[in-house]
């Protein structure tokens, strides 16, 4: 976890040079914080009845943002740049921090305007974000339930390279993998875009597969599974055999999950593998080739070895994993925090900055 | 060789089977209705692994005897029914069709061979009527489990189940928590997938889902000689899960502050899992790794799944890797202790 100022910092080692944060939160105080960017149409439909979209579908969150990152009383942390400057990349030397503002889009399910509201999200994004700081980067908000309307604002986005990836929510209405998202995939390989799914939010589902439970501990013990139901659908329907350009980026769905899945995948395959007829690999191979995964939060085993171990039983792992702050969630991990120290040097190179320069095409 | 298979499937061969112990009004309704008992796709006919068609029928319990009682020396065999008790809509229905299947058990199995235990099938769509289910056939000590479909209407630590574990633990039973489910709900978290390859590699998730509402609902806190098995869950998931869920519990424990101790304790404690199917890594020195990562030598129980089929078998790609020790428990001796054989 990222310390507060109150307390010393004791650094485990120097400073990295060149980080890479993959999770940083730019966060909406209001939905009226994008008024500027709504045409008069949506300002008075929200207005006029609210957001809408599905109902009893969260669990309240245990704590807020850091309260370091509050700009002012009222308003929320994380909500300006300055405080995330101050907070986060000053402070810790990162070069280039991507953007992944979690917004109403996902939720609402008026397609039109969660239409219009990624577009002011982006808007909003260009404006008060990237043209602010030479080191951001974001991600393009998109109504990805209307992939029509999804295209056309990667297309909108695309000319500008400060826009890196395209944002999906953890639980989607259905996995990830299923036809309706393709032309978003399709947009997404053609411009070296890739596509991102952040932990949480809810398509209308129970959040596990036999129903809601009860408690948030529940819910955030819950990501690894929304993803990996997301990515054995996307390599069981054929997207990454259709779309051989495409990577997708797992985001706050920690990773030590990922080596019991491959060999799961496998072993699925030589049992079920003629079911999918249309494969010419094995599901675990597409994984293991388009998969990206950042480290907050990091999975903490008992004995530090078997961490390290992650990366003799995946060994793609070392180059597929990307830091992530969360900063400014409550959860957050600072860059010398990210892994335990019995990670080799070479490794954690690479997760700090290496792998993300790669991937997003980052000078 | 002491050898105890903690999961053989002995199905329904077809709902004429269970007419002699139905009451006469759903005799009736099988007769003049098209109802031929649930439908589920759990086990499409590529993981039945059906035998090879005879001239004559063949007793079912003969192929067991045949194919893995005698042929491979099983002391004890536990009978897990995966009858689609939990996919019928209808309470009286589901009801009526469990006490004709576990008197069929009773009858069919259990009477037949001494080496067999059996798992009571529960309506446990309806807690209440599970419970008189378990009320109804808990004398014969042939019952050892009651058996519960990992995919429900609610995760099972849910309140709405609590007069069902205290059953359980009332009567010294067993819950084994199956692969499968018909609840009518997706077996994700995001919607239903298109192929049962995708329900197959996820029912893992599910169990991890059951796991973490089992513990954070402080059901083993109520029950503190719970025992729950998994069965046909694989295993390499769970210590990733364990490490993410101890690590959730220290920041979020205020929130469920019966659970005093870290999940993973309670895991060791209280939660078995069953052995197919296996999901062996390239690598058997990555298996043997993840064996120890679960922390416990009681924890993994040996399972045939017969007459499902794998990718991999247990004694070649599991067993001999492990110290002998480890294996013998695994074949046996911790099967024992769990289910007081």
């Amino acid at each position: 976890m990222i310390e507060t100022e109150r307390q010393p910092r004791r650094p485990r080692r120097p400073p990295a040079t060149g980080i890479v944060d993959c999770d940083v939160h730019n966060e909406l105080d209001s939905t009226r914080d994008l008024y500027p960017y709504l045409s008069e149409r949506w300002r008075r439909h929200v207005d006029r009845f609210g957001l809408g979209g599905y109902s009893g579908v969260t669990y309240p969150r245990f704590w807020d943002n850091r309260e370091e990152a509050r700009p002012a009383p009222g308003r929320r942390p994380g909500s300006t740049l300055a405080t995330i400057q101050s907070g986060l990349l000053d402070r810790y030397g990162i070069a280039f921090a991507i953007l992944n503002p979690l917004t109403p889009v996902a939720r609402v399910t008026n397609l039109d305007l969660s239409a219009a509201l990624a577009t002011a999200v982006n808007d909003w994004q260009v404006t008060e974000w990237l043209d602010q700081d030479a080191r951001l980067r974001a991600s393009i908000i998109v109504a990805f339930e209307d992939p029509v309307a999804a295209v056309a604002e990667i297309e909108r986005r695309a000319a500008d390279p400060r826009f890196v990836q395209v944002q999906f929510s953890g639980r989607p209405h259905e996995p990830m993998g299923r036809r309706r998202y393709w032309p978003i995939y399709e947009a997404c390989a053609g411009r070296g875009l890739p596509v991102m799914s952040h932990a949480f939010g809810s398509g209308g589902n129970p959040i596990t597969g036999t129903g809601w439970p009860s408690y948030y501990i529940e819910d955030h013990v819950g990501p690894p599974q929304s993803i990996q139901a997301n990515l054995v659908s996307m390599a069981a329907e054929g997207v990454f055999a259709r779309f051989p350009a495409l990577s997708v980026v797992s985001v706050e769905n920690g990773f030590g999950w990922l080596p019991a899945l491959l060999w799961r995948l496998e072993a699925a395959w030589r049992v079920l593998g003629g079911e999918l007829a249309h494969l010419e690999r094995s599901p675990a191979e597409y994984v293991r080739e388009h998969l990206y995964l950042s480290t907050q939060p990091t999975e903490e085993p008992p004995r530090p070895v078997d961490l390290t171990r992650l990366f003799e039983h995946c060994p793609e792992l070392a180059d597929r994993l990307l830091f992530a702050s969360d900063y400014p969630h409550w959860d957050g991990d600072a860059p010398d925090r990210a892994l335990p120290p019995s990670v080799p040097d070479e490794t954690r190179r690479r997760v700090l900055g290496e792998n993300a320069r790669r991937l997003y095409r980052l000078p | 060789m002491d050898r105890v298979d903690c999961d053989l499937h002995n199905e329904v061969p077809g709902i004429e089977s269970l007419l002699p112990h139905l009451p006469d009004h759903w005799v009736e309704h099988v007769q003049t209705t098209v109802f031929r008992g649930p439908a589920d796709v759990t086990y499409p006919p590529e993981l039945q692994a059906e035998p090879a068609a005879a001239a004559e029928p063949r007793d079912p319990l003969d192929r067991l005897r045949e194919e893995v009682l005698d042929r491979d020396g099983v002391a004890v065999g536990i009978l897990n029914c995966t009858y689609a008790i939990d996919g019928l809509h209808n309470p009286d229905q589901a009801a009526a069709l469990a006490r004709a299947v576990n008197d069929w058990q009773a009858a069919e199995w259990l009477a037949r061979d001494p080496r067999l235990r059996a798992s009571i099938v529960v309506p446990s769509q309806i807690p209440a009527l599970a419970v008189a289910e378990i009320e109804r056939v808990a004398a014969n000590p042939g019952f050892v489990q009651v058996l519960l479909p990992a995919r429900a209407h609610h995760p099972y630590g849910s309140r709405l189940f609590h007069p069902l574990w205290e059953a359980i633990a009332a009567h010294g039973l067993v819950a084994g928590i199956r692969f499968g489910g018909a609840p009518g709900a997706p077996p994700t978290p995001v919607g239903w997938p298109s192929y049962q390859y995708e329900t197959y590699v996820g029912m893992a998730l599910v169990f991890a889902a059951q796991l973490t509402s089992l513990v954070s609902e402080g059901v083993f806190d109520l029950h503190p000689d719970l025992r729950v098995t998994f069965l046909e869950s694989g295993f390499t998931w769970l210590p990733a899960h364990l490490w993410r869920f101890d690590k959730e519990w220290k920041n979020l424990r205020r929130l469920v502050p019966w659970v005093r101790r870290p999940p993973s304790d309670y895991v060791r404690r209280h939660v078995r899992l069953t052995v197919q199917p296996l999901d062996a890594p390239a690598d058997p020195r990555h298996l043997v790794e993840v064996v120890e990562q679960l922390g416990s030598d009681e924890i993994l129980l040996y399972a045939s799944d017969h007459p499902h089929p794998h990718a991999f078998d247990a004694e070649a790609d599991l067993l001999r890797h492990l110290p002998p020790a480890l294996a013998d428990r695994v074949r046996a001796g911790n099967a024992r202790a769990w289910y007081r054989l």
